[in-house]
């Protein structure tokens, strides 16, 4: 009942585009609980009552395209080094990637990425996801045993 | 279980987390007949024109915050490079940030490559910033310098276009001082002759904007030199007072006067030096 109720509320203030295309655009939240907070525990205060559409929809104009932006960047490289060099440069160069991503600490570390933004030519640039929230002074780290069970397919 | 939902990665930038609520608190607030604040109104003249060897640009400096003057003397011309300098108009955060992120990537750049950098680099890396977050950031940029192809001049709108133009005005006080600049500007003008130009345009939209207001900033820059002058001018001195209200000694007359002599006996003195560090 609680949840047909707070449904009405978001279409209220969330009306700014169609909800069909809304929907084709967003890409559900991956994740045990997506409801949960920081602490593991459902933030009510923060996210509101739980309810599929809340899960589903974007907060904010700018949220998806800036989860998405380097993926997206990225396919725009890569469709262009096709174009110009052949198909062989970017499966070169995704293999690359690949192997440079692997160079991690141990999953409930901050990894530096040294070698990846390298690769990608992002280690000489500064950006707001390098002066704002950034991940490396985060003050919570998750459970080590958990994090690497996760990690690994375990859990 | 408690930790799981930290084996997400993370990721830097701009946080949402508060959006959903923000939503929820508006709807709830609106049904009680309350509105939530609204952002104040900003305002500001920022101008630049290009002249014979370099560009001079200009700038007021009151910074407001809806009807209330917040600073009375802000600096809104920012460095960027050392032959490259922008005026910001605007959110004043934004207009700092941006400029100062920008500034911090071409250092980087013109270290990697070894030169100075052009100004076509720095207006590229702004538009597309600014473009990537969809006016969300609402930094209108004046964007001047002198590189290896000359003087350049850009105006940078907060969706991310940009124009080239040899003078361009941006801010609430933009039209009046696009005004003096179709009325007054020549092609291969003296440096003397942009300056009192922009001047004069920073003048009109101080005397005739309410958003902006106090002194001129101008920023001359030609090739290999920086003339940074904060103030130039200040548009309205404060008058001189021609009355002198104070009253003068004896005005007042005395009609009794008495001294009583307190007995105090002086029992100890003692004279330590104060830590004046």
């Amino acid at each position: 009942m609680l949840i047909v109720v707070y449904h009405s509320v978001i279409g209220l203030t969330q009306n700014t585009r169609g909800l069909r295309s809304q929907l084709k655009d967003s890409v559900p939240v991956t994740g045990l609980s997506p409801q949960a907070g920081a602490y593991g525990v459902p933030d009510t205060l923060r996210r509101g009552f739980s309810s599929v559409k809340n899960e589903l929809l974007p907060s904010h104009p700018l949220e998806l395209s800036e989860k998405n932006f380097q993926l997206n960047q990225d396919k725009l490289n890569f469709s262009t080094l096709r174009n110009i060099q052949g198909l062989h440069a970017p499966l070169k160069l995704q293999m690359e990637y690949r192997a440079a991503r692997q160079i991690q600490r141990l999953p409930f570390l901050q990894s530096s990425n040294l070698a990846f933004d390298t690769l990608r030519g992002s280690d000489d640039m500064i950006g707001f996801e390098d002066i704002l929230n950034d991940p490396a002074q985060s003050e919570m780290m998750g459970e080590p045993h958990m994090m690497v069970e996760y990690k690994l397919g375990l859990l | 279980m408690a930790t799981l939902s930290v084996c997400q990665p993370q990721y830097g930038g701009f946080s949402f987390e508060n959006c959903k609520r923000n939503a929820l608190l508006e709807t709830e607030i609106t049904k009680l007949g309350c509105s939530i604040p609204a952002a104040r109104k900003t305002g500001t003249t920022i101008c630049g024109v290009v002249f014979k060897d370099g560009v001079v640009l200009g700038a007021d400096t009151r910074a407001t915050e809806g009807m209330v003057v917040a600073d009375k003397n802000c600096s809104k011309i920012h460095y960027i490079s050392p032959n490259i300098y922008c005026c910001g108009a605007g959110t004043a955060a934004d207009t700092e940030m941006t400029t100062q992120l920008i500034s911090s990537n071409l250092e980087l750049h013109s270290l990697s490559t070894g030169r100075l950098p052009r100004v076509a680099t720095a207006n590229r890396m702004l538009k597309q910033m600014l473009f990537r977050y969809q006016g969300y950031i609402g930094a209108a940029l004046v964007l001047g310098g002198v590189d290896c192809n000359g003087p350049h001049l850009y105006s940078i709108y907060p969706h991310g276009s940009t124009d080239k133009l040899p003078y361009v005005t941006m801010g609430s006080g933009s039209l009046a001082a696009m005004a003096v600049f179709e009325d007054r500007y020549v092609p291969n003008m003296e440096e003397e002759d942009a300056k009192q130009l922009v001047r004069d345009a920073i003048a009109v939209g101080i005397f005739n904007d309410l958003g902006s207001g106090s002194n001129i900033d101008l920023c001359v820059i030609t090739k290999g030199k920086v003339d940074y002058l904060r103030p130039h001018d200040q548009a309205n001195k404060k008058g001189v007072r021609t009355g002198d209200y104070k009253y003068k000694r004896g005005t007042t007359g005395v009609l009794t006067k008495a001294v009583t002599p307190l007995g105090l006996e002086v029992v100890e003195e003692t004279v330590q030096t104060m830590d004046t560090s």
